[in-house]
């Protein structure tokens, strides 16, 4: 069993990985994009029957830091 | 008096910080490896050290946070024992929670690494007691995760109960509030972005941070 767990800065916290993205696209010539934010996918190859309980743990222990960021679990049969 | 200094991975200013510990103290800190699950009963003093511990993977402190020595560092700081956390320090206590908060990455982006003005905010700590409040001092930093961020409340909470210890008196990386250091609610865990143990003898050419650690063994000796 997979999950893909996706960790992204809370609103309001500022990311300036994101805006050095910005800057970058804007350098291109990509004139259409108004923000960027910038996040991680961390990919879990689970044991079959791990459960939400746990992976939601994993998040809160470890995976994200609450205190800054968000996380969203997809499972992926 | 016995000091400790916990040494993670990656850890490169332990030998800074012990040499530190030991002019002021006057004995060598026992050095203590990350998966050690105890530290003496009797610690007076822990220095969690500045560095890139485990090449600050996932974040920056994140995964010496849940390392097997911090339990034991979390359960000496209740006991009382000083805990000292310097630049990566700063960022694993507030990663194992000992402190609030979270430091970002600095808001210009860059890594910065000079000389900074900071201004003495609480001159009332164990920490701080050999300085003046206001009196503003120097000391160097390196760092690219050094924003501190917490929610407005938080920030408050901390300016109300004097636990801004130090604050950057120019801008430095964004810092809510210009804070460059802060305590914990009982006032025996600082966690700070500057580094004071790289000025302390005149040949580092400058000993702001000489005053710290003296301020520390003399909060421990009366204590004793």
């Amino acid at each position: 069993m997979k999950a893909r767990i996706f960790v992204t800065l809370k609103g309001g916290v500022l990311d300036p990985q994101g805006r050095a993205i910005h800057h970058a696209l804007e350098g291109l010539g990509f004139d259409g994009v108004n923000d960027v934010r910038a996040g991680k996918l961390i990919e879990l190859d689970l044991a079959d029957g791990t459960s939400d309980e746990d992976i939601d743990a994993m998040c809160r222990k470890l995976l994200a830091n609450t205190v800054i960021e968000n996380y969203r679990i997809e499972k992926v049969a | 008096m016995k000091s400790a200094v916990i040494v993670f991975p990656g850890s490169n200013c332990d030998r800074d910080l012990a040499v530190a510990f030991e002019a002021a103290t006057g004995a060598k800190p026992v050095m203590v490896w990350h998966r050690d699950t105890e530290l003496p009963d009797d610690i007076d003093l822990i220095g969690v050290p500045g560095g890139f511990s485990y090449g600050d993977y996932l974040r920056s402190g994140a995964m010496a946070a849940r390392s097997p020595v911090m339990q034991a560092v979390a359960q000496a700081a209740d006991r009382g024992a000083f805990v000292l956390g310097i630049c990566n320090g700063f960022q694993v206590l507030t990663e194992s929670g000992l402190l609030p908060g979270a430091l970002l990455r600095n808001a210009g982006g860059h890594f910065v690494c000079r000389d900074v003005a900071l201004t003495v905010e609480n001159a009332q700590s164990a920490f701080t007691s050999r300085y003046d409040a206001g009196e503003r001092i120097s000391y160097p930093v390196a760092h690219h995760d050094g924003n501190y961020f917490a929610d407005d409340a938080t920030l408050d909470r901390l300016e109300g109960e004097g636990r801004v210890a130090l604050r950057y008196a120019e801008s430095v990386n964004g810092s809510a509030r210009n804070i460059a250091g802060i305590l914990n609610d009982k006032g025996n865990v600082l966690g700070m972005m500057p580094h004071p143990e790289r000025v302390i003898e005149p040949a580092h050419g400058a000993t702001d941070g000489k005053r710290l650690f003296e301020g520390l063994v003399e909060g421990l000796m009366a204590r004793a």
